[in-house]
């Protein structure tokens, strides 16, 4: 995964060129969403007016499927992503605990994303790594076994790098 | 080294994401520098995982006695695995011998999982070396009517968790007259506690493609979608590759395997709503839309992507087409017990000592699982409750261990096998907590269609919030009920529908756990 700051800023041209490529998929919107945010890290709010237009839908029936899936961010990300997962497998090995150690050394909520744009942390429920609890991704490379010192570890290397 | 063989020695290692969880990566780059340096040649093939997580990361070795495991292999073992000689299966305290003689595997039956871990999950010529294709080729020998009655004989059912008899749906959409009908592999795998769907996409993807051109070619279906999930990025790496690898090779598209029949495949994946793992949210969604439940009838199998039939089935159940045309319904349906036929790949997870996938006839005790297969809790402490089948799945007190793995006798005792998952909890854990948490997890999916769910969830959640803090905890454990029962009735699918049976098993078999507060203030 690219991290954001290497991401380019909002391009309408670029966009267009991304749902143009999605355009003649039946029910395209959910691909063009991704790849839109795969480029700018989030869909942003430009993007709406454009993919109206393509594919012949309203504003609001767009902005509904933007808010609707957890995925699809409003803003962009920290330069580093921390998926934690918060489902029950990873309950029961103290995944909350985890989390919380993290959020409190980072000064953040879930979903939050540290002052100086470094991490952000979503939360995820489940990442199918249940027999490895508690698990996260983090930039899109996957931890188990997490314990408060090692996740807290492998933030500060993501961001150290 | 004066035994130096002329060819590279073969090593095998997976890249499933929870072998890579666990530092697969750093084993393989130890293994290969250590080797470079020695001047040993040597071939490293990537597999999926064998499902035994905690021995991870697994490394076989292959040599004339078969392939010789070891496990788990960290890093720093990497020298010594070296001086012991585990290239030629040399002595070691982590040398594991052959995985077929394991007994964690050898008690297992895998039909579904026969090669996941392994072979090279892209390597067509694997895949063929070990029987693909030839339930594909049987299909086109027998044509759709026999492939369907196969399927209904092997007494097949939805391995998404309901339990629908799968050779019912394909003959409805079959029956159906329509200019375009869809296959649509529901790998929406959101239960926590699972992870069979992921292992199959990279450990075995060309098991599901095959399955799937089964599929089509028994309703007459020409188009297939794969909806997988964003948070399997690895997975989806693999399962694209195998795609493309599979058109390349003529395998998809027009004129599968020489035989005139077209059946193209596109893969898509989600975007973080679990309620799209409901098959007509599913469908919604793969039309670019919110994910919102569709009311029944219509029938997908009528009515379903971009309103036409559409046979829509789990992962695991396309994936064990393959095998039952291959073998025969009979060979499939010798196994189980009841009206659960066949095997069933139980995901063990959360707070367990052996956790992993383990493949098996229907019959199996949950004691035996949890305590026997499982081995325990990974803490050391007692089994307080086990979730069976993910976050809408009730949980199960030791006291209910002698319940046998089948969809009814799961029933029976208001429970559910759903998709497999199988989640241990030491006695640490607070069940009230858990109720509150069933409730907003729901709250927090829920699609919003229905009031009982989008409501229901909220006010449930508040509900027993309430009762944790000892506030009138008899009216609002009454009120907690009919509430649940409300939601059970009243929603429009299993989301709202079954996230009563995680909050009235937990509040039924651990009443202490809701008057905690309410001992206290009474002292």
């Amino acid at each position: 995964m690219p991290s954001a700051s290497h991401r380019p800023t909002w391009d309408p041209f670029r966009a267009e060129a991304i749902i143009a490529d999605h355009a003649q998929m039946p029910g395209a919107l959910l691909p063009i969403l991704h790849a839109l945010q795969e480029e700018f890290g989030h869909v942003p709010e430009p993007a709406v007016p454009l993919l109206a237009d393509a594919l012949n839908l309203s504003r609001a029936e767009v902005h509904g499927v933007i808010t609707f899936y957890h995925d699809f961010r409003h803003d962009p990300a920290g330069r580093h992503v921390v998926k934690l997962c918060r489902a029950e497998a990873c309950q029961s090995m103290k995944g909350e605990h985890t989390a919380s150690h993290l959020l409190r050394r980072l000064g953040i909520d879930w979903g939050g994303t540290t002052p100086d744009g470094s991490v952000t942390v979503e939360p995820v429920y489940c990442l199918g790594l249940c027999a490895t609890a508690p698990a996260a991704l983090v930039d899109g490379e996957p931890h188990g076994r997490l314990t408060p010192e090692s996740l807290a570890g492998i933030v500060e290397e993501a961001r150290r790098a | 080294m004066n035994t130096a063989p002329i060819s590279p020695i073969r090593l095998f290692i997976p890249q499933d994401v929870a072998a890579l969880a666990v530092g697969a990566e750093r084993v393989v780059k130890a293994i290969t520098s250590h080797a470079a340096a020695d001047g040993t040649p040597i071939t490293i093939i990537r597999t999926g995982s064998r499902g035994l997580f905690w021995l991870e990361t697994l490394v076989e070795v292959e040599t004339p006695a078969g392939r010789i495991a070891y496990g788990p292999v960290n890093p720093h073992d990497v020298p010594g695995l070296f001086n012991a000689g585990f290239l030629l299966g040399g002595a070691h305290p982590l040398r594991l011998g052959r995985m077929e003689d394991h007994p964690w595997l050898k008690g297992q039956t895998r039909l579904t999982f026969a090669r996941c871990g392994i072979v090279d999950p892209l390597s067509l010529a694997d895949y063929e070396a070990t029987g693909g294709y030839k339930g594909l080729r049987h299909a086109l020998a027998i044509g759709p009517a026999a492939i369907v009655e196969t399927v209904t004989k092997s007494g097949l059912r939805g391995r998404g968790g309901a339990g629908f008899p799968t050779g019912v749906k394909w003959k409805t959409v079959a029956d159906t007259k329509a200019p375009q009908k869809y296959i649509v592999c529901n790998a929406d795998e959101g239960d926590s506690g699972t992870f069979a769907d992921r292992m199959i996409m990279e450990g075995d993807p060309f098991g599901l493609i095959e399955g799937m051109s089964i599929a089509g070619i028994a309703v007459g279906a020409t188009k297939g979608y794969i909806y997988s999930r964003s948070e399997y990025p690895h997975a989806n790496r693999t399962m694209r590759a195998a795609i493309a690898e599979a058109y390349r090779t003529g395998r998809l598209g027009a004129d599968i395997l020489g035989s005139g029949v077209t059946f193209d495949l596109e893969f898509r994946v989600g975007a973080g709503a679990y309620v799209c793992g409901e098959e007509t949210a599913l469908l919604e969604s793969l039309e670019g839309k919110r994910g919102q439940v569709r009311a029944k009838p219509p029938l997908p199998a009528h009515k379903g992507l971009f309103g036409q039939p559409t046979v829509i089935n789990n992962l695991i159940s396309l994936a064990t087409v393959p095998v039952i045309l291959a073998e025969g319904a009979a060979y499939y349906a010798d196994f189980g017990m009841g009206r659960s036929r066949g095997t069933m790949p139980i995901q063990i997870a959360g707070n367990v000592r052996h956790g992993g996938l383990y493949e098996t006839a229907f019959g199996v005790t949950l004691g035996e699982i949890v305590e026997g297969i499982g081995d325990g809790t990974a803490t050391g402490r007692p089994v307080k409750a086990v979730q069976c089948g993910g976050p809408l799945g009730a949980y199960f007190p030791p006291m209910l261990f002698d319940t046998p793995y089948d969809y009814e006798a799961f029933a029976q005792r208001d429970g559910l096998i759903g998709h497999g998952g199988v989640v241990v909890f030491d006695d640490s854990v607070d069940m009230a907590a858990q109720a509150r948490f069933a409730m907003e997890f729901c709250a927090i999916e829920s699609c919003g269609k229905c009031t009982p769910c989008r409501i229901g969830s909220t006010r449930g959640a508040e509900v027993v919030e309430k009762i944790m803090a000892g506030r009138e905890v008899d009216a609002n454990l009454v009120l907690l009920e009919d509430l649940c029962a409300t939601m059970k009735f009243g929603s429009l699918c299993a989301l709202g529908g079954f996230t009563p049976y995680p909050v009235l098993s937990a509040v039924r078999h651990y009443p202490e756990d809701f008057r905690r507060r309410h001992a206290a203030a009474a002292e």
